[in-house]
């Protein structure tokens, strides 16, 4: 029995410390070697033939050269801050956008409420790729939505929205909605009903009681939309690569452009690692609150 | 009690030459600090019906799952008919247990629930059909057996719950508070329905419950439980005549703890003194005091007779003041309180109409009660 | 709470799931159009299925989509099934804390990450990159997905029933087998379709554990895109969201009839 009990606690155990740690260290050890025109193009290699001499001139190889060269590269600071920026404004208008939503779907008779959920996931099945996609046929310069304000008179130029961040917003704000309106509406959903009774009640308005009762309320709900747009937005590749252009710095495609275009492995190592550095922070919070959340359901 | 037909008594405890079924011997179980049963040594003897009575986390579900073979014992050793069952994984104890929450399986037919145990047992095929058969008769569930747990009501599924777990005739049947989950009156009915299927099947019955009134009803003995410990082990009437400290008659029904200095007066009687300047109360022993010690004498309310004169015919009259009364219908309590400031409960029935009721608030009565009516009690 | 909707939450509703669907059906109305232009209504037609039927490059594809999708999630549910038992009941062991976070990480992670020390990881230890390899990087992502699946529907799960089974003479195998797996089988089931799902649309990952002899549908759509909008691209995307609502639905119906069912067979039972 207890052989039984540890194949079943190794098995997976072994498959992830192979396919997700060891597979990291990697990266690690990478970004801390040099770039060379080699196959693989990367050095030192690790060379165990050579035995212990060989293991302490690669370790005497290592070095923080390429993250050096990250702070010294214009391009990769502006790229990681324009992430930032474009991953934070995305989110919040994802928020925007979101909240009536989820809000409106709270308030839905209980007997439409399966089906609202249905078509808020149903879009989650769906292909990603498919749906960002299906914003290029709509906001392309000759595309539907400059035809129809032109058409409309509204404008007399089609408006350059196609390979701008504008078009990164849209494509964020489209695909990870579900992600935002899902924990906001299972917040205001568990919410007694009679707690705005009681406000009124108290002589607040309604819009009062909304403001200082529904939206306090519905802040674990909120938060964890948030990290749950903003952390895959962060890291984002199809989207800015689809929609956004050249124009459009994102850390995620400059990754892949330095890895399959220049090559580069040492550097696109080192942008990897620095982006989860960046990334740990806002999941380390969103961990916090997940648990003060539970915490606060016992 | 039947004393005038001394053979019928079922009373295994008082008879030196039974063998228990159940022996803990100096049963310890820690969670890390915490120790959930104390050295603890306990005898159930077959036939029985034997409540664990205690608040929770007063360890009494962790000796029930000690007897299962759900938790090792830290220390100590436990006898199942003379057979040490600490190398006996669950699955192997002549045991069965009634669930909580009753874990009925949900994907499998209130029959096939009944028939899991048999199943995994060296019954033969054909005689399995015939055993749960027998047992839905005796749970008055045979129009059910095709039903899933979710189609049936609880207090079916309670029933197909015990169904279960006596499929196997077990020697010893365990039941985690098996009425938790019923309403009060159902509760009731089915009380009377274990002790009917007890006797009829013979099987030893230990069941946990917080319930005091169940665990009266149902047992032939109440273990009272409180930190891992066993604080009296008797007979329901025992417990409740003859509490042997302050916890167990506090945490059965409902009574009055006065605290004061004992004064032996022979013969088995004591005086205890409990104010200044208040004549001392007239009681009798069950363990020997010795003069000043500090005692506690508990009286029941209903023991105690309430009046506008003072009863000459009891040891104990004192004087005191109504200040509330809980009208119950068939009883009526009232709380008095004496010169003293002491507010004592007393219970009468009610034997007459409400109009001709003789007291109300703030009048002044007399409480009196016999030197028998109360026990002492030194812890 | 069945009173009346404001208009602000109907404005709020509709405008929403106008904002979601919308995309979508311009995509699949104009997957009909049968100008090569995209934007340019010319009159409706099916053409674009019939060349796509005809792209052989497109069906390898497929193919190539569908063999990794069903290996990968099957695989994927076997592993993450075990992660999410160990998880909820494997107790303490020695790193624990360890093993579940490398469950939730990959959840975090960003694809391009996870891509990268993939090829990373093949090519330091000599694996040629196809088919196989994207079998590999599937799985292992999307057993952490199964697992989150999966451990929640064990985390509700009454623990009793398993006592219950070893109680009545089971094996610890034995109950697992007769009593836990029966329970939890529409959470792995469940945790199956998102495996596959993901697989089906993963294309990060895919790029970079591919190999040129492996190309996945979204490889192949992200290269067809780039260069703009293209009708037979459409058309395949209204096969893939046809058969995908068709599913959800199916599933969600089924499911709601299995509810209904069941509220009225409980009502049944204590009517008795």
């Amino acid at each position: 029995m207890n052989l039984r009990r540890l194949t079943l606690i190794l098995v997976p155990y072994l498959w992830l410390m192979g396919f997700f740690l060891v597979p990291f260290l990697i990266v690690v050890k990478i970004a801390l070697s040099d770039t060379a025109i080699a196959i693989p193009p990367y050095w030192p290699v690790l060379d165990l033939s050579a035995g212990w001499t060989g293991i302490k001139e690669f370790f005497s190889e290592l070095d923080f050269e390429n993250f050096v060269f990250l702070t010294e590269d214009s391009l990769y600071w502006k790229s990681y801050l324009s992430s930032l920026q474009i991953a934070s404004i995305s989110t919040f208008l994802t928020l925007l956008v979101g909240y009536p939503i989820a809000y409106a779907m709270a308030q839905a008779p209980d007997e439409w409420r399966p089906t609202l959920m249905m078509l808020v996931i149903l879009p989650f099945w769906t292909s990603f790729l498919i749906r960002v996609y299906s914003w290029v046929g709509i906001i392309a310069n000759e595309g539907l939505l400059n035809q129809f304000l032109l058409w409309t008179g509204l404008i007399s130029e089609p408006l350059q929205i196609m390979n701008t961040p504008t078009a990164v917003y849209i494509g964020i704000v489209y695909t990870y909605l579900p992600f935002m309106i899902l924990p906001i509406y299972a917040t205001l959903e568990k919410m007694d009903g009679s707690l705005i009774e009681a406000a009124v009640d108290l002589g607040c308005s309604r819009g009062k009681a909304f403001w200082l009762v529904t939206l306090p309320l519905s802040r674990p709900g909120m938060i964890a939309g948030c990290f749950l747009v903003f952390i895959p937005a962060l890291g984002e590749f199809v989207i800015p690569s689809l929609l956004g252009g050249s124009q459009t710095l994102m850390i995620g495609k400059v990754l892949w452009e330095e890895f399959f275009s220049n090559r580069d492995w040492p550097v696109a190592a080192a942008v990897a690692v620095v982006l989860l550095m960046i990334l740990v922070i806002p999941i380390m919070l969103f961990q916090r609150n997940q648990e003060r959340q539970e915490e606060a359901g016992r | 009690m039947a004393e005038a037909n001394p053979q019928k008594v079922f009373a295994p405890w008082e008879d030196p030459n039974q063998a228990p079924l159940i022996r803990f011997e100096g049963v310890t179980k820690k969670f890390g600090t915490f120790t959930a049963v104390d050295n603890l040594n306990l005898d159930i003897y077959r036939g029985e019906f034997f409540a664990l009575l205690g608040p929770s986390g007063c360890g009494k579900t962790t000796l029930m799952r000690m007897l299962a073979g759900f938790e090792d014992p830290t220390m100590g050793n436990i006898w199942l008919d003379d057979v040490d069952v600490a190398p006996i994984p669950p699955n192997k104890r002549p045991v069965n247990m009634m669930f909580q929450s009753y874990a009925l399986f949900p994907h499998l037919t209130v029959w096939d629930n009944i028939a899991f145990g048999l199943k995994r047992s060296d019954m033969p095929q054909e005689q399995i059909g015939d055993r749960v058969q027998a047992m839905l008769r005796l749970t008055r569930l045979e129009q059910f057996a095709k039903r899933k747990p979710h189609q049936i009501s609880g207090g079916q599924r309670q029933r197909v719950a015990l169904a279960r777990s006596l499929a196997k005739a077990p020697k010893l049947l365990l039941l985690d508070e098996p009425l938790g989950a019923l309403d009060k009156k159902l509760r009731q009915e089915t009380q009377f329905e274990l002790m009917d299927i007890q006797e009829k099947t013979g099987t030893t019955f230990v069941i946990v419950t917080h319930d005091q009134e169940e665990a009266m009803t149902v047992a032939t003995r109440v273990a009272v439980m409180d930190h891992g410990k066993l604080v009296q082990v008797a007979t329901p009437a025992g417990i409740y005549e003859t509490p042997n400290s302050v916890y167990v008659a506090d945490f059965i029904g409902e009574v009055n703890i006065i605290e004061g200095a004992a004064a032996p007066m022979g013969d088995g009687k004591v005086d205890i003194a409990f104010a200044e300047g208040v004549e001392p109360i007239h009681a009798t022993i069950g363990e020997p005091v010795t003069a000043g010690q500090k005692v506690f004498f508990a009286i029941r309310p209903e023991k105690i007779h309430v009046g506008r004169e003072p009863d000459p015919t009891r040891a104990n009259r004192i004087r005191g003041k109504v200040h509330d009364i809980a009208y119950l219908g068939n009883i009526s309590t009232y709380r008095v309180e004496l010169e003293t400031g002491q507010m004592i409960s007393a219970q009468m029935t009610n034997a007459r109409r409400l109009s001709r009721r003789d007291f109300t608030w703030e009048d002044e009565v007399w409480l009196s009660w016999t030197d028998t009516a109360g026990v002492v009690l030194t812890r | 709470m069945n009173r009346r909707m404001s208009w602000f939450n109907v404005t709020s509703l509709t405008l929403g799931f106008a904002f979601l669907y919308l995309p979508m059906l311009i995509l699949i109305i104009y997957s009909f159009n049968s100008s090569k232009l995209v934007t340019v209504w010319a009159g409706f037609s099916t053409k674009w299925y019939g060349e796509l039927l005809h792209n052989q490059q497109f069906l390898d594809a497929a193919w190539v989509t569908l063999r990794v999708g069903v290996m990968s999630s099957t695989a994927a549910t076997v592993l993450g099934t075990m992660a999410a038992y160990v998880m909820v009941r494997g107790g303490r062991f020695f790193g624990r804390t360890l093993f579940s976070g490398m469950i939730y990480a990959p959840l975090v992670m960003p694809e391009v990450i996870t891509g990268l020390s993939l090829l990373l990881l093949f090519i330091a230890i000599g694996l040629d990159r196809g088919i196989f390899t994207i079998v590999l990087a599937h799985t292992t992502f999307s057993m952490c997905y199964v697992s989150v699946v999966v451990s929640s529907r064990l985390m509700t799960f009454d623990r009793s029933l398993e006592e219950a089974a070893l109680d009545l003479g089971c094996s610890p195998f034995d109950a697992f087998k007769s009593v836990t797996l029966p329970i939890i089988t529409p959470a792995v089931i469940s945790g199956w379709l998102l495996a596959f799902t993901l697989s089906l649309d993963d294309l990060v990952i895919a790029s970079f554990a591919s190999g040129p002899s492996s190309t996945t549908l979204p490889i192949k759509i992200f290269s067809a895109v780039r260069l703009g909008v293209s009708p037979e691209i459409n058309a395949l995307s209204t096969i893939m969201i046809g058969i995908v609502a068709t599913g959800v639905i199916t599933t969600s119906l089924i499911s709601k009839n299995a509810i209904r069912r069941q509220r009225q067979e409980e009502l049944e039972g204590t009517k008795q």
